[in-house]
């Protein structure tokens, strides 16, 4: 066990791993999100109150999964950074925030066409949509931050605390749509009872739901991948593994 | 398929007009995250080749 713990934080360990994983993942992402998509624009039927325009479901919901669920990776990556000084846990920390800040953007800007021809309108201060921003805003902050300090450590160390300090927020963007009910549904699907929506079109929406969460998984490995090259360019095993 | 025809997937009944452009600038977005990373790492690699390269020429 701390044989694995031990390993996990060795970026050397790391890179030789992903480089075994990368491909493999690559193509069971491809797959798992393309046949998801073409599933739900084509094959499944249409929603009968808001027409077709639901299947922007498809990329909006798991976008926002992922916009939350990268968040949590984020801070206790940035708590295990805090804590134990582990060099890799910085790395997954840093590799998170551009990640996580491009998905909230996809699941406000799918939602904001999606509320056009529901809602009539692009935008509404709705308490899920704002607490949304806020959390674009908290990780395009915590990318700032983490980039804003001659020593690199100092920029870490500030953007763990954001990044734990921020969330606070995460609670408030799932009970948001309960709490402040106004135009925003609320939560169709839920672990601890059965979703509210037909078979035929929650299937494909769970299949990009994992897509998406695969695709998070190789896109962290990537900017991890990165850093960690750009961090230990200088040693030895870099140099055997570029040749 | 769900639709009749293929021109009636694109029309999506008049909703066609917001779901494509939805999904082709996630299709963008998320292409940028996959290719940012990537080539940031090529010239990373290519940098450190060409340091390698100058050693070993001060070396002999």
């Amino acid at each position: 066990m701390w044989q694995f713990f031990h390993k996990l934080g060795s970026p050397r360990w790391f890179y030789r791993i992903s480089s075994a994983v990368l491909p493999w993942l690559a193509v069971i992402t491809a797959a798992v999100l393309i046949s998801g998509i073409i599933w739900g624009l084509a094959f499944a039927p249409m929603d009968f109150k808001q027409g077709n325009s639901f299947r922007i479901i498809y990329i909006h919901v798991p976008a926002a999964f992922i916009a939350l669920a990268g968040y949590y990776v984020m801070a206790v990556a940035g708590a295990v950074f805090l804590i134990w000084r582990m060099k890799m846990a910085d790395v997954i920390m840093r590799s998170a925030a551009p990640i996580g800040a491009m998905m909230t953007f996809i699941s406000l800007f799918t939602g904001a066409i999606w509320g056009k021809p529901t809602w009539g309108t692009w935008w509404v201060w709705d308490a899920r949509i704002t607490s949304m921003l806020i959390l674009f805003f908290l990780y395009l902050g915590m990318m700032a931050l983490a980039g804003a300090y001659q020593r690199e450590e100092l920029g870490s160390k500030a953007a763990a605390i954001l990044a734990l300090v921020g969330t606070v927020n995460i609670p408030i963007i799932y009970k948001s749509v309960d709490w402040w009910y106004s135009l925003h549904q609320p939560a169709s699907i839920k672990l601890t009872a059965k979703p509210t929506i037909y078979a035929d079109m929650w299937w494909p929406l769970l299949m990009t739901i994992i897509g998406f969460y695969l695709l998070y998984a190789l896109l962290l490995m990537l900017y991890a991948r990165m850093e960690v090259l750009r961090r230990e360019q200088g040693k030895r095993w870099v140099q055997e593994v570029v040749d | 398929m769900y639709f009749d025809s293929f021109n009636e997937l694109l029309h999506m009944g008049g909703h066609g007009v917001f779901v494509w452009p939805a999904y082709l600038a996630t299709g963008v977005s998320l292409l940028g995250l996959i290719i940012y990373p990537l080539r940031r790492k090529q010239k990373l690699v290519r940098a450190i080749k060409q340091r390698q390269r100058f050693t070993e020429q001060e070396k002999s």
